[in-house]
């Protein structure tokens, strides 16, 4: 028995064994073989295979999985709440690190939300730039998946090839924002800051770079006889099961419905851009494994497209109760506000000080009302409900994360399948846990 | 998509402004400040801030775009729709139903059911805390449901209201399984009690939790935490830079 951990106990049902990973034959060992077939497990929150803190506690006759229950709640931080005490500018802030794999997602679809209650529509290069940064973001999250999701079965040449893509979208965000994640760049009414030089180019190397690490990763693991035996007629979800559990993105495509809000309700003028959207209809993991493997390549067309349409303009809305008052620029010790905007204010002008002062500490006003806007993140519908009693800071701001409803699927993905099953079940559902509890 | 939702233009919205338009909507009751600061130490000046609240007014045919469609089907499908909604909201090309809790499971059915109707995805389930200090006694706590046609491409909002003192919602997991985390989100977050859910238990809180932590009056920070020897100011306090 481990010491240093909690006692083995008396329960109502049987006894509780510590297992630390590793030490199973020691402490069955001591323990003689089980008379029982009956066997709860649990697995997590801190376990290497579980997609972050999620906790699963199964129950298993030998090693078929009878019942599955999924604790969330371990990264609960309350974003929800905070952004109720900041301005809508704030906001961003928070809502960025919920789902930490798609920032720009959470930002884009909380701002179109204040853009809708504010009724303003931001110019169209800040559209383009959006909706560019977004589909970098789709590929960098679904290397994360992939990634990952290999790595839980052993595939750890996925992991690393995968980790390495994304360092790659990684980069380009750095270069544009200015930060790799949590980015805050997409800011009601605009984005943070317009494009820096060099930005195309390296955004056509990125291009070139990353479609060689889709195709490479296609060949690596595509025709893997390991990699299929694990992931095909594994966790298996149809269409009907996936709408009555509310599960949108990969999985539903890859059950067979082509459901897609870029196709289905466009945003942001996908409906002008010319991009397939990829299903399979075998619903199982291996199906989901080819969606994102597919997705990955048509997000990359819409970024070309989006490089080819960029054309100068204004990044913020021509409103100068809304559009924020300093432009940004970097300088020697990284990003900043303009020299030339803190002469203007410090020593010009004392009516841009007063605007500046109280545009960025007090905010605008937004009228009141209620919006409720849903982007397709890498992960399904992801919606703002955005509801604001007139005053500066929102009065209630819910994401619609579709981490926290596809998880649910967990049991129906898992039961009357073999445990190892589970840990492949669970990485094609690709949970962010910091989308999950918020 | 041939028909769109009705467009509104930024002067409509404008007027719903706080204190520009309460003649359109009702006004009930006033938020005095931001953090529940008394005094100084709120730097922000919203301390004194006093704003009339603002509910949005009900909306009057034609209602545009697909809406009278959805509404006139409604009608059909579930004959004591005048009973069931009490008010119809039309804002920000977005239709609003507000249901009496008696009918949401009824009308919620006909919506999912009904050939013409067909709202067969359950997007999002949420609540909001309309506090009034003055009327703490009001219906302030909403449960608010997205619901999302995928045959017609359309989408709908519903819009329960219930009192502190009794909190109870039927529940939707019988039509819509999806419901089931997120009415024990919304139970969490607000204490709205879904009658029917198979376990409405804490999902995000810790299960010994006490309290509701987004109703209004729950504050922002200021509660006791387990970890040894580490208080944590309420907001007030802590923005008062002594």
């Amino acid at each position: 028995m481990t010491e240093g951990y909690a006692p083995s106990r008396k329960t109502t049902e049987g006894r509780v064994y510590n297992l630390t990973g590793g030490d199973w034959d020691s402490v069955m060992a001591e323990v003689g073989p089980f008379k029982e077939e009956r066997l709860v497990l649990n697995m997590g929150p801190q376990h290497p295979s579980t997609h972050g803190v999620l906790r699963m506690v199964t129950e298993l006759e030998g090693e078929t999985v009878t019942d599955l229950r999924t604790v969330i709640g371990y990264l609960h931080t309350g974003i929800e709440k905070n952004v109720e005490y900041r301005t809508w500018t704030q906001g961003v802030t928070f809502l960025t690190r919920a789902d930490y794999l798609a920032p720009i997602f959470n930002e884009t679809v909380y701002c179109l939300g204040v853009e809708k209650l504010l009724g303003v529509e931001v110019p169209a290069r800040a559209q383009l730039i959006r909706l560019m940064l977004m589909e970098i973001n789709r590929v960098s999250s679904h290397w994360v998946a992939l990634a990952t999701g290999g790595m839980e079965m052993g595939a750890l040449t996925a992991m690393t090839n995968g980790l390495r893509a994304r360092e790659r979208c990684l980069d380009v965000f750095e270069l544009i924002t200015g930060l790799r994640m949590n980015h805050a760049f997409v800011r009601p009414g605009g984005i943070a800051q317009d494009l820096p030089e060099g930005t195309v180019e390296a955004v056509r190397q990125w291009l070139k770079d990353i479609r060689v690490e889709i195709n490479g990763l296609r060949t690596l693991v595509g025709q893997q006889p390991i990699w299929i035996n694990r992931l095909k007629d594994v966790g298996w979800l149809g269409v009907e099961g996936c709408i009555s559990l509310g599960v949108t993105g990969p999985m539903l495509r890859a059950a067979g419905l082509p459901w897609d809000l870029r196709k289905t309700e466009p945003y942001l003028g996908y409906e002008t851009f010319d991009f397939e959207v990829p299903t399979q209809d075998t619903g199982d993991c291996w199906a989901r494994f080819l969606v994102r493997l597919d997705e990955m390549w048509e997000s990359t067309r819409i970024v070309e497209q989006a490089l080819e349409r960029l054309e100068p303009g204004p990044v913020w809305v021509d409103d100068p109760k809304i559009a924020w008052p300093a432009k940004l620029s970097v300088g020697p010790d990284g990003m900043g506000n303009s020299l030339e905007h803190v002469e203007k204010i410090m020593n010009g002008s004392m009516e841009s000080l007063i605007h500046h002062f109280k545009l960025v500490t007090e905010g605008f006003r937004v009228p009141a009302g209620q919006v409720y806007t849903a982007v397709e993140s890498p992960r399904g519908e992801l919606g703002a409900h955005v509801v604001s009693d007139g005053g500066t800071r929102p009065y209630r701001v819910h994401l619609r994360e579709p981490s926290f409803v596809n998880l649910q699927s967990t049991a129906a993905l898992c039961i009357g399948g073999m445990i190892s099953d589970v840990i492949a079940s669970v990485g094609s559902i690709d949970p962010v846990m910091g989308g999950v509890d918020r | 998509m041939s028909e769109n939702p009705p467009e509104q233009s930024a002067a409509e919205i404008a007027k719903s402004t706080i204190g520009e338009g309460p003649g359109d909507g009702v006004v009930s009751g006033q938020r005095h400040g931001m953090f529940g600061v008394a005094g100084s130490g709120d730097t922000s000046g919203f301390g004194g801030l006093v704003r009339d609240r603002w509910v949005a007014p009900a909306a009057e045919r034609p209602y545009g775009g697909y809406f009278d469609e959805i509404v006139d089907n409604l009608e059909v499908a579930y004959p004591e729709f005048g009973q069931a909604v009490s008010r119809v909201v039309v804002d920000r090309g977005e239709l609003t139903l507000h249901v009496e809790r008696e009918h949401l499971v009824g009308l919620a059915g006909a919506l999912r059911n009904d050939q013409s109707l067909r709202f067969e995805l359950l997007s999002s389930v949420s609540g909001v805390d309309y506090y009034d200090e003055q009327n703490p006694d009001s219906k302030r706590l909403h449960s608010v449901y997205h619901l999302t046609s995928m045959t017609y491409r359309r989408r709908l909002r519903l819009e329960v209201a219930v009192t502190v003192e009794d909190p109870h919602v039927p529940s939707l997991t019988g039509l819509y399984p999806t419901a089931d985390w997120q009415e024990r989100e919304t139970w969490d977050m607000y204490g709205i009690v879904y009658d029917g859910h198979p376990a409405l238990t804490r999902i995000l809180m810790p299960d010994d939790w006490p309290g509701h932590p987004q109703r209004k009056d729950y504050p922002l920070g200021g509660i006791h935490v387990q970890y040894k020897g580490a208080t944590i100011p309420p907001p007030d306090e802590r923005r008062a830079y002594k």
